[in-house]
């Protein structure tokens, strides 16, 4: 019997320096994450403009994922400052407008962490499961 | 102390024209109802006299009319700025948007604007005339015939939380300053983070699904002055056109909060000129209450040169799964 089982999109950006490797390095040690991680590259974590996460959820996705260097590490020196304030705004405000919080998250994945990139895909993966369909920022026209 | 009319604004602005320190003047103009004023530019004195006004209405802030006036003439422009109105006039400063050379600002003093809004929600339709005496305001109406009320009850949200009656920028002062005053303008914000996220969810479900998408919040912000708008970018999808969804309603005034982050003086024009009615500085303020507790108090516009929350950063800043925690308390 087939089990009706919700299986949530994810959008993860990753930055190109440190967590992009981190995802492949967890690929070469054959570490799991779900499927259900669509990674895109950027070439910085402070690439990723709000617009970006908004257009995510409008397409239909059910969280949204950034993943940047370690704070004191980014490539261009100070790019990941500069995404830890506005993500922390923007997250404040979607909390605001009554979104739920679960369905953002900001992580620090450099290019050795392997085992922490496949750790954080699975628990951001069961969280926004344990949440379910995203359908307080969907667009019915995007939906198939 | 003198009280500050239209004939001192008048005598002023004319004494300007005629010394030659300014080739033009933003005014108030007179509408077809005494309530809808309107910003204008004016040449001469003889304008000024026909249709020069300045009464309870003059809510319009004129910093952002200086970006695209001061480039198109070599003279000095001169312009009547309220408290408020000095704070977003030292933000574009910040911003390098105009040269404060090509400017002449004369500051005049506020105490608080009328929000026709207020009032036609009073007393209904039918309003004729609309005049201030003292305290009170007295509204004509077809109806009703004439009738009273304060004017404490029916001032702008913005000026029933008014932040400051001090200029922080002008060249020439009429009257005299005020104080940066304790204002509570963030009750609603957290009478807003106190409800439930269904609650919040239903309330804002129910004030944006208002929204025509005139873009005039945009339009009139003085923080919004970028020549090429990502809400009119033919490629965005969501370009210049009524929200089709909640969805757009949403990313609509998300972006547009998020776009003047940081720059947002509170100045409350986004609310002034909502046809719509929708709490628009709601947005804006939270990002300011954010910003305040996050990264410590910060009033843009105060300071010519400050440096915006969004264009800097400590090693220590908060991590935005705290900060969305930290909103919960």
């Amino acid at each position: 019997m087939q089990v009706n089982e919700f299986k949530p999109k994810i959008v993860a950006f990753c930055c190109n320096w440190c967590s992009y490797a981190g995802a492949d390095l967890a690929g070469s040690n054959r570490l799991a994450y779900p499927a259900e991680v669509k990674v895109i590259r950027v070439p910085c974590s402070c690439r990723v403009n709000p617009m970006f996460i908004l257009r995510a959820f409008q397409r239909g996705a059910d969280g949204v994922i950034i993943c940047g260097c370690h704070p004191g590490d980014c490539h261009y020196t100070s790019g990941n400052y500069y995404t830890r304030r506005r993500m922390a705004l923007l997250f404040s405000m979607l909390d605001y407008l009554g979104i739920e919080k679960g369905r953002t998250r900001v992580e620090w994945v450099s290019a050795a962490e392997g085992a922490k990139f496949a750790q954080t895909m699975n628990d951001f993966v069961q969280t926004v499961t344990a949440l379910g369909e995203n359908k307080r920022l969907e667009d019915l026209r995007c939906k198939k | 102390m003198q009280k500050i009319n239209r004939e001192v604004l008048i005598n002023k602005a004319n004494e300007l024209l005629s010394n030659g320190t300014i080739n033009r003047v933003f005014g108030w103009e007179k509408g077809d109802f005494s309530y809808d004023v309107t910003p204008t530019i004016y040449f001469t004195a003889d304008q000024m006299n026909k249709k020069f006004i300045f009464d309870d209405f003059c809510g319009a802030n004129f910093s952002k009319y200086l970006v695209a006036e001061t480039k198109k003439d070599q003279n000095k422009v001169g312009v009547f700025l309220k408290p408020c109105d000095t704070y977003s006039f030292n933000q574009l400063l910040t911003e390098h948007r105009f040269d404060k050379e090509k400017v002449y600002a004369i500051g005049v003093p506020c105490d608080g604007m009328v929000d026709e809004k207020k009032i036609k929600a009073f007393f209904g339709e039918g309003i004729s005339s609309i005049t201030s005496e003292g305290d009170e305001i007295i509204v004509d109406t077809l109806y009703d015939g004439v009738k009273k009320v304060k004017k404490a009850d029916v001032l702008q949200e913005r000026c029933q939380n008014c932040k400051s009656k001090k200029h922080v920028y002008y060249d020439e002062l009429i009257g005299e300053d005020g104080e940066v005053l304790d204002s509570n303008r963030f009750d609603e914000v957290e009478k807003l983070e106190k409800m439930t996220a269904d609650e919040r969810f239903a309330f804002w479900q129910n004030e944006l699904s208002k929204c025509i998408r005139c873009n005039a919040c945009r339009d009139v912000c003085p923080a919004c002055t970028c020549e090429k708008c990502v809400f009119n970018n033919p490629n965005s999808g969501v370009e210049n056109k009524s929200p089709a969804n909640e969805f757009e309603e949403k990313m609509f005034h998300i972006i547009r909060a998020f776009h003047v982050a940081g720059r947002c003086t509170d100045c409350g024009e986004c609310s002034r000129v909502c046809p719509q009615g929708i709490p628009l500085h709601l947005l804006n303020r939270k990002f300011i209450k954010d910003i305040n507790s996050f990264y410590g108090n910060y009033q843009a516009g105060e300071q010519e040169g400050s440096r915006a929350p969004l264009t800097n950063y400590t090693k220590e800043d908060l991590e935005p799964s705290e900060a969305v925690n930290k909103g919960d308390n």
